[in-house]
């Protein structure tokens, strides 16, 4: 990256430069645990929670990244597509792993189709994608509120009350997945040294990983790549860019689609109207909280992001409780810690893009003189 | 020969068809859909007048936070998602006027003469962002915008608020989430000089507050840096040519539009009579961006008619859909169609093809 000069204590600057997010939060949490009194234990599990239930939401935001559209808040349409899944499979009853697996298959064909309209939209509106998959997300939330509140039980059949609202018509503010609930977690749960580990939801998430690294090789990984790298020189070389960049974004609301069943069966309930509203927000503050940036992401900025993320989620309201005797301020606290982190890593990510052109223009400029020279 | 059409040669439907084309598809529908709400109120049984008069009272009480997009689109830095930063700079002015126990149509104009300072303040802070960032300012001020709110929910809570009638009476710290302002501010323009006709009500004082404001920037649209204003917005490089500081036009976009959002939300509290603080000011940015949208803007290209077109048409959208809609289906889904509606109206904004080759 900065290859030019390579003197240690400038590479040393340079990686506290380009790392500046992470360490901030290691030292934000390493003063927080002392203040909050937390035993290890109890961190490691919820930790562990946290990282089977977010870690593979966290990973759908990878592949748009690649394909240069940067970070997919229209993530959100899959969350949608899921708690659709779920309703149907709650309302027909069928629980457990079989309910699981049932609203995964229920959740891909409407995430694809989201996805695909998501895509096309974001097509049209070339480099300024964030704003507006920012914006569709929300377009969507009122289209879902029209299907879930008025849709489902009049002309979408709704069978059982308990998922219905009493008007007759609409589905209750919250779902009730108890017999749903940890199922997959429960599958294969181990415990070491008193931490409990959902072993099959862990395993998903690492083959989810593989797929990811192996999908890096394969022809449309690779097209990609050229294609967030450079549009034009990627339609020269022959590559559909429009397609490609559609297909990157139904990948990640599929994705995105089964990381929320993964997500709400660990929670064991879900807020109808408003379980996805915040869930785009967390997983890309996450994301960047790993050190990722809006041009470059790895499955490690995922790892480490949710570890850094959810451990000062864990202790920001009883850190804040300690220090200034009142638990809300903590609960601000983090929210306004998710927001600044994604201010600050988009300003970032616009500051190095102008740098990089004024560079640009400048060897440009420098060649120019070269050549009239001669 | 066909490239040569000249003015008085097309045809009267031709000129229809462009008018109907630069007035674009989704403004007529909303426009139809209006009037169609018009038209049907009086048969579900839904006065007129009085929702005239919702109208009108909501078309005041947002139209300046509106207003406060018209100087950043000028500039080019595009529509203002940050909105939420002047909105915190006026509910500084707000609640310190009350703090420090002004009272009546006093703590109106000390609310705007106290969050001037903030506002300036902001306003170059942002606006020196901006042109750290330029072209990616939507994105940016959407989250600048975010982390302003959620910064100063923490304020609210922290700051040495006193008063019992927005801090919290058992813990005496911290302020309330919302509280009202009749003993203050509370429609001191809506009710100046109130002109009432049998239901119809005409909240005069507001409406004139904010003409003079739309004048004082119409007018300055004109002056020499107004003019330099929009050169930056339409053409950077040729404005950088001409020997325009192109960055501090920007930032004095940005501080314009700033203060406007700070006067705007004082004059919405003043008509709504309550003011709220800690999450409310999250959700104040899309309506007004849809606005200005609905009434014609683009993020390039805003005028004091498109903002008051906007304001009426979605403002009314607003209005009427609930009662008009209860009264006909007995089923709400005005909520819905304002979420849709509004979004759509965006999306429609950013995607259109002039916009992307800006």
């Amino acid at each position: 990256m900065n290859g030019k000069n390579t003197s240690s204590p400038k590479k040393a600057l340079a990686f506290v430069g380009n790392n500046a997010v992470p360490i901030m939060f290691i030292i934000i949490i390493a003063v927080c645990i002392p203040i909050s009194g937390f035993s290890p234990t109890f961190l490691l599990n919820e930790i562990m929670t946290r990282l089977s239930r977010n870690a593979f939401l966290i990973l759908s935001l990878l592949i748009p990244i690649m394909a240069g559209m940067g970070l997919n808040f229209g993530m959100t349409l899959g969350a949608m597509a899921a708690e659709i899944a779920l309703i149907f499979a709650t309302d027909w009853q069928i629980w457990g792993i079989p309910g699981i697996v049932l609203a995964m298959i229920i959740s891909v064909p409407i995430s694809a189709l989201l996805g695909l309209a998501c895509g096309r939209i974001l097509n049209a509106a070339k480099g300024r994608e964030m704003i507006t998959s920012y914006i569709i997300s929300f377009f969507m939330n009122g289209v879902y509120q029209l299907v879930v509140l008025y849709m489902m039980g009049s002309i979408i059949p709704i069978i059982h009350n308990n998922v219905k609202l009493p008007r007759g018509y609409g589905v209750r503010a919250s779902v009730d997945l108890t017999r749903i609930r940890k199922s997959l977690d429960g599958v294969l749960a181990v415990n070491i040294a008193g931490v409990r580990v959902p072993l099959l939801t862990i395993l998903i998430i690492v083959g989810m990983c593989l797929i990811i690294v192996w999908f890096r090789r394969t022809k449309l990984g690779q097209d990609m790549r050229a294609v967030g790298q450079d549009m034009e020189v990627a339609r020269a070389a022959g590559i559909d860019v429009e397609k490609t960049r559609i297909i990157s974004i139904v990948i990640s609301t599929v994705l995105a689609g089964i990381g929320m069943v993964i997500y709400l069966q660990n929670m064991g309930d879900m807020a109808t109207y408003s379980s996805h509203s915040q869930i785009g927000m967390f997983c890309i503050a996450a994301l960047l909280v790993g050190g990722a940036s809006v041009d470059r992401a790895s499955i490690g900025n995922v790892f480490l992001g949710v570890i850094l993320f959810h451990t000062m989620f864990i202790l920001a309201p009883r850190a804040g409780a300690v220090i200034t005797g009142n638990e809300v301020i903590g609960e601000y606290f983090r929210v306004f810690v998710s927001y600044g982190v994604i201010t600050l890593a988009l300003i970032m990510y616009e500051t190095k893009k102008r740098r990089a052109k004024a560079h640009m223009g400048a060897q440009l400029e420098l060649e120019q003189r070269e050549e009239e020279k001669r | 020969m066909s490239e040569y059409v000249t003015d008085s040669n097309r045809t009267f439907m031709d000129r229809v068809r462009e008018t109907l084309r630069n007035f674009g598809l989704p403004r007529l529908i909303i426009a139809a859909f209006l009037l169609l709400m018009f038209i049907i109120a009086p048969f579900t049984g839904v006065n007129l007048w009085t929702q005239i008069t919702n109208v009108i009272n909501r078309f005041s009480w947002n139209v300046v936070l509106v207003l406060a997009m018209v100087p950043m689109v000028h500039s080019g830095c595009g529509l203002n998602f940050g909105l939420p930063v002047g909105i915190i700079a006026g509910l500084l002015g707000a609640t310190l006027s009350i703090e420090w126990g002004f009272s009546g149509p006093a703590s109106f104009v000390m609310a705007i003469l106290i969050a001037t300072p903030f506002a300036l303040l902001f306003g170059v802070a942002y606006g020196w962002l901006l042109n750290k960032i330029k072209g990616g300012e939507m994105m940016i001020a959407t989250y600048v915008g975010f982390s302003v709110v959620s910064f100063f929910c923490m304020m609210w809570l922290v700051l040495p608020y006193k008063r019992p009638d927005m801090a919290w009476g058992f813990e005496g710290t911290g302020l309330r989430t919302t509280f009202p302002i009749d003993k203050y501010y509370g429609g001191v323009l809506s009710n100046l000089l109130r002109i009432q006709i049998g239901r119809l009500v005409i909240p005069t004082g507001t409406l004139l507050f904010f003409a003079l404001l739309a004048i004082a920037i119409w007018a300055f649209l004109h002056t020499k840096t107004g003019t330099a204003m929009t050169a930056v917005g339409s053409n950077p490089t040729f404005a950088r040519a001409a020997g325009i500081n192109v960055d501090r036009i920007r930032m004095l976009s940005v501080i314009m539009s700033t203060w406007l959002a700070a006067v705007g939300i004082l004059v919405y509290e003043q008509g709504f009579g309550f003011v709220q603080l800690y999450n409310a000011p999250f959700n104040m940015a899309l309506p007004a961006v849809s606005a200005i949208l609905i009434g014609g803007a683009t993020a390039s290209k805003a005028s004091i008619t498109n903002v008051i077109i906007g304001t009426i048409l979605f403002q009314g959208m607003v209005t009427m859909t609930p009662t008009v809609m209860n009264g006909l289906i007995n089923l709400d889904i005005s909520e819905v169609l304002r979420v849709v509606v509004s979004n759509g109206m965006i999306l429609y904004a950013l995607t259109r093809k002039s916009e992307v080759t800006r």
